[in-house]
């Protein structure tokens, strides 16, 4: 990466806002992509060594994304998001919640607002650096929430490291 | 019962507490005379905060005296640490697979 991409993380803990900003080395009609298609966004949304599976999603002000994330061992956390405010290329709204596998929601969720935004040629620079801006606020009615998604997240990551090691241990046996 | 340590510190008064004991241990009355409110209040207010462990109380004579237990403060910071990192790693999963889409564009 030649450029220093900006990356901003900030949690207003009395107003239960996470403040996220992060640039993208990329034209904004990609970053876009990435946000809001289903086969990208299993792509990376997962935090590793979980993956994450769509199982459907619509993409309109209404439609819904039901999707998974997936640890090493197969166990599947599912969540659903309503998209609540889409306009294109510029900003996306949706509630996020956990689910059971049947797509019943357990609330409260979070609300989740993206904004993009080019930084694109100026008249000082006319070429551009093709460069996007992401922010996104979430508001969590409860930040235990949040608690929930990093125990979630740690203990996936202690399984798979467990795993590696039976693994190791099977391999130096040989 | 574990309360929300977030909950404890969603609360103006509770942050201003914490804020007053940071500075030096206090005594409940020499905390509620900062404020426009009850002893009461304040009391209850504490009592949050001990059981969240972000104040610590201890006898003095006859005096209770509380003070801001700051390793808890600190594993705080480590907390959200841990998130920003999840999102850090999510970031850079993203670059990859928007450099993927670059090139497949070209």
């Amino acid at each position: 990466m030649t450029n220093e991409l900006l990356f901003d993380f900030t949690v207003d803990k009395a107003a239960k806002m996470v403040y996220i900003t992060r640039e993208f080395d990329a034209e904004l009609s990609l970053v876009w992509d990435a946000f809001t298609k289903k086969e990208l966004l299993d792509q990376w949304m997962a935090p590793k060594p979980m993956i994450a599976k769509t199982k459907y999603q619509d993409f309109k002000v209404g439609g819904k994304r039901f999707y998974a994330m997936i640890s090493p061992e197969g166990q599947e956390r599912w969540a659903i998001q309503e998209y609540t405010s889409i306009t294109p290329k510029t900003n996306f709204k949706m509630y996020n919640a956990f689910a059971d596998k049947d797509e019943n929601p357990e609330l409260p969720g979070s609300e989740w607002d993206h904004t993009f935004s080019e930084e694109n040629a100026r008249p000082d620079d006319p070429v551009g650096r093709g460069i996007t801006k992401v922010r996104i606020a979430i508001y969590n009615e409860s930040l235990e929430r949040l608690e929930r998604i990093l125990d979630g997240f740690t203990q996936g990551m202690k399984m798979s490291l467990s795993n590696l090691e039976n693994l190791l241990a099977t391999l130096s046996k040989k | 019962m574990r309360r929300d340590i977030f909950q404890a510190i969603a609360d103006p008064t509770r942050r201003a507490i914490i804020t007053l004991v940071a500075l030096q241990a206090m005594t409940p009355n020499a905390i509620a005379e900062n404020f426009n409110t009850t002893r009461q209040s304040v009391s209850k207010h504490l009592r949050i905060l001990t059981e969240c462990e972000l104040v610590k109380p201890e006898q003095r004579g006859r005096e209770i005296y509380y003070s801001l237990e700051v390793e808890k403060m600190k594993e705080i910071d480590k907390w959200l640490n841990q998130f920003r990192r999840i999102w850090e790693d999510r970031f850079n999963q993203l670059d990859k697979v928007l450099l993927t889409m670059k090139k497949q564009k070209k």
